[in-house]
């Protein structure tokens, strides 16, 4: 009992202290976590300068689609930066934020870009060069479910964009879509999940990822023993940030998220995106990825929106629910 | 031993405070177990019994289902089998570190399941410490179905070690030592001292062990490799229903679960009620 009372009287002091200080909730995926910490201490610091207001920024990181459903369920983010823009449409459709969220900001309220590739084993012994080399016989692929990961989402679309410029909608395309995801050996939920068992648990031969993911492994477990491979066509992915209309009104912080998002299409702030591998929209910011020059990105656009690519993939029924059914071949 | 149980409140009870005490009893299992399962049946007027009805017919779910009973079954025998021999070692010797052992047991209970998956699977991995050796011999534990059955073990076996133990210990020896005099095998005296007695408790062990296994996810997630329609769970599948927004899907899988966890416990606790009685007039 006299725990318990200590604990109150803890919690009191700590939330008076928070009271002082103006406090902001950021909910973002997975991938994300490296660059939010860096961008948050500059804006924090920056922030005081400018208006003497100590700012705690907290982060809430998890897979995309999840991120999205508690904010929609009442998780009080002032700020969502998601994987796709479907998540942030997801929050709209609550009538939390403008359904027009993508013209608050340039450049569609995405101001980072990535791309997805293939991480492969060093010296690449299975000789992956491309999506096709993926449905080959005794290739052993990972890729988180696209049900669950928003990654595993633009990982999907990236090979159908790959079948559909090779075969259009022939009966090939399909052959080729289950053949790879038929090499699936694991599907994780998130995308953290399947680098670990590839990085950590030498699982299969190759891994789909985010490009930015894909650096990370490289970083810190050693460019010696993973190569990246560009593939022909892969997806020009633009994880999109907006404000949560809701949230801010209700706490009075809509000035300061919408220049904590503002702020990440500063200069300084896209030098910080490139470092973190991300793919920077103002073309000064020096970036350490190599140019795209032979993979050739497709738009969600150029598949038809999400609400679209929503429905005909990963919907009950949808191609990854017939593709991955197996015997059925 | 013979307590008459009041089933309304009566002047000869030791203990005050029955009102009290039941109005908490049925406020909390109100407001934790009987309202959120009740909200549960309720959203499932909000969609079309067509829609729910897909969703149950949809072969992915239909092997969900078998693999998630199939497997929690295989895991609550293994459990059960593994988890009476760790009682038996409990209660029958005396040994240094008996005590840090029976803490031990109790783990699984108290470590996220999650962490739990994560070290079984870099342990059993092909590449783990384990896993390694077992490799060559073409074994793989897991990334695949065995996977999820040595999960659910590791989840299971504290619930029937902890259900078993008990009796175990207040089972008389005298009894063993008579039947042994009187010319018993050690198998007779097993299957006609013993076993009658620790009955009840293992069933309840058995039913506990395989209705958490029917609803684990934090561990199996790691050691599946979750490939939809082989080694997808059913509580993975209603997470990946919610993941797209098909809430009537998820709905629909969550009743399936409730009414067939429900009507496992329920069974056998009717089973377990029986034997208990029958072994009351036998004695």
């Amino acid at each position: 009992m006299k725990r318990w009372l200590c604990s109150l009287l803890l919690l009191g002091a700590f939330s008076a202290h928070a009271a002082d200080a103006v406090t902001m909730l950021n909910a973002s995926y997975d991938p994300t976590r490296e660059l939010y910490a860096e961008y948050n201490r500059a804006f924090t610091k920056e922030w005081h300068n400018r208006t003497g207001q100590a700012l705690r920024i907290r982060m809430a990181h998890g897979g995309s689609g999840k991120q999205a459903r508690a904010v929609a369920d009442g998780l009080p983010a002032d700020v969502a930066t998601l994987a796709l823009g479907a998540d942030i449409d997801a929050i709209a459709a609550r009538g939390l934020l403008r359904a027009d969220w993508e013209n608050a900001l340039p450049h569609g309220s995405a101001p980072y870009r990535s791309t997805i590739v293939l991480l492969v084993r060093k010296g690449n012994p299975k000789q992956i060069h491309d999506w096709n080399d993926l449905a080959r016989e005794g290739v052993r692929v990972l890729t988180p479910n696209p049900k669950t990961s928003g990654g595993a989402r633009w990982n999907y679309l990236a090979a159908w964009a790959y079948a559909q410029q090779q075969w259009g909608s022939s009966t090939k395309a399909e052959r080729f879509m289950r053949g790879w995801l038929g090499n699936v050996i694991i599907f994780d939920t998130g995308a953290r999940a399947a680098t670990t068992n590839f990085v950590r648990r030498h699982q299969g031969d190759v891994l789909i990822t985010w490009e930015n993911e894909a650096y990370i492994a490289q970083k810190y477990f050693g460019a010696d023993q993973f190569e990246i491979i560009y593939p022909s066509v892969s997806m020009l992915c633009e994880p999109p940030v907006a404000v949560v209309d809701s949230v801010v009104d209700k706490r009075g912080t809509r000035d300061l998220a919408e220049t904590y998002l503002a702020g990440l299409y500063d200069a300084a702030a896209q030098a910080m995106i490139a470092r973190h591998f991300f793919r920077p929209i103002t073309p000064q910011a020096a970036s350490p990825l190599p140019a795209l020059d032979s993979t050739r990105l497709v738009r969600i656009g150029e598949l038809g929106g999400w609400k679209k690519a929503q429905a005909t993939h990963f919907a009950e029924g949808g191609t990854f629910d017939r593709f991955t059914l197996r015997g059925e071949q | 031993m013979k307590i008459k149980l009041p089933l309304t409140r009566t002047a000869d009870s030791v203990l005050p405070g029955y009102r009290l005490c039941m109005s908490i009893t049925l406020g909390w299992l109100m407001g934790i177990v009987i309202l959120p399962l009740a909200v549960l049946l309720i959203s499932l007027s909000k969609y079309p019994a067509a829609d729910l009805l897909r969703t149950l017919a949809n072969p992915r779910v239909q092997s969900a289902f078998s693999l998630s009973i199939g497997a929690s079954l295989l895991a609550a025998c293994i459990a059960t089998l593994l988890g009476v021999l760790v009682a038996w070692v409990l209660t029958r010797y005396r040994f240094p570190g008996a005590a840090l052992l029976d803490a031990l047991v109790d783990m699984p209970f108290a470590l996220p399941t999650a962490i739990a998956g994560i070290a079984l699977s870099a342990i059993y991995a092909p590449d783990g410490w384990i896993g390694q050796y077992l490799a060559p011999l073409g074994v793989e534990l897991v990334f695949n179905r065995a996977g999820i059955v040595l999960a659910l073990v590791f989840i299971g076996m504290p619930f029937v070690v902890r259900s078993v133990e008990p009796v175990l210990a207040e089972l008389d020896k005298e009894l063993e030592e008579a039947a042994s005099a009187l010319g018993a095998t050690r198998l007779q005296v097993f299957r006609h001292v013993i076993l009658p007695h620790m009955g009840p408790a293992l069933l309840s062990g058995f039913a506990l062990a395989f209705a958490r296994g029917l609803g684990e996810y934090g561990s199996v997630i790691f050691l599946a490799g979750n490939v939809p329609g082989v080694s997808e769970v059913v509580p993975l599948a209603i997470i990946t229903a919610l993941e797209s927004y098909d809430m009537a899907g998820a709905t629909a899988m969550a009743v399936a679960m409730l009414l067939l966890s429900f009507a496992t416990l329920y069974g056998f606790n009717w089973l377990q009620h029986r034997l208990r009685r029958g072994m009351g007039a036998g004695a």
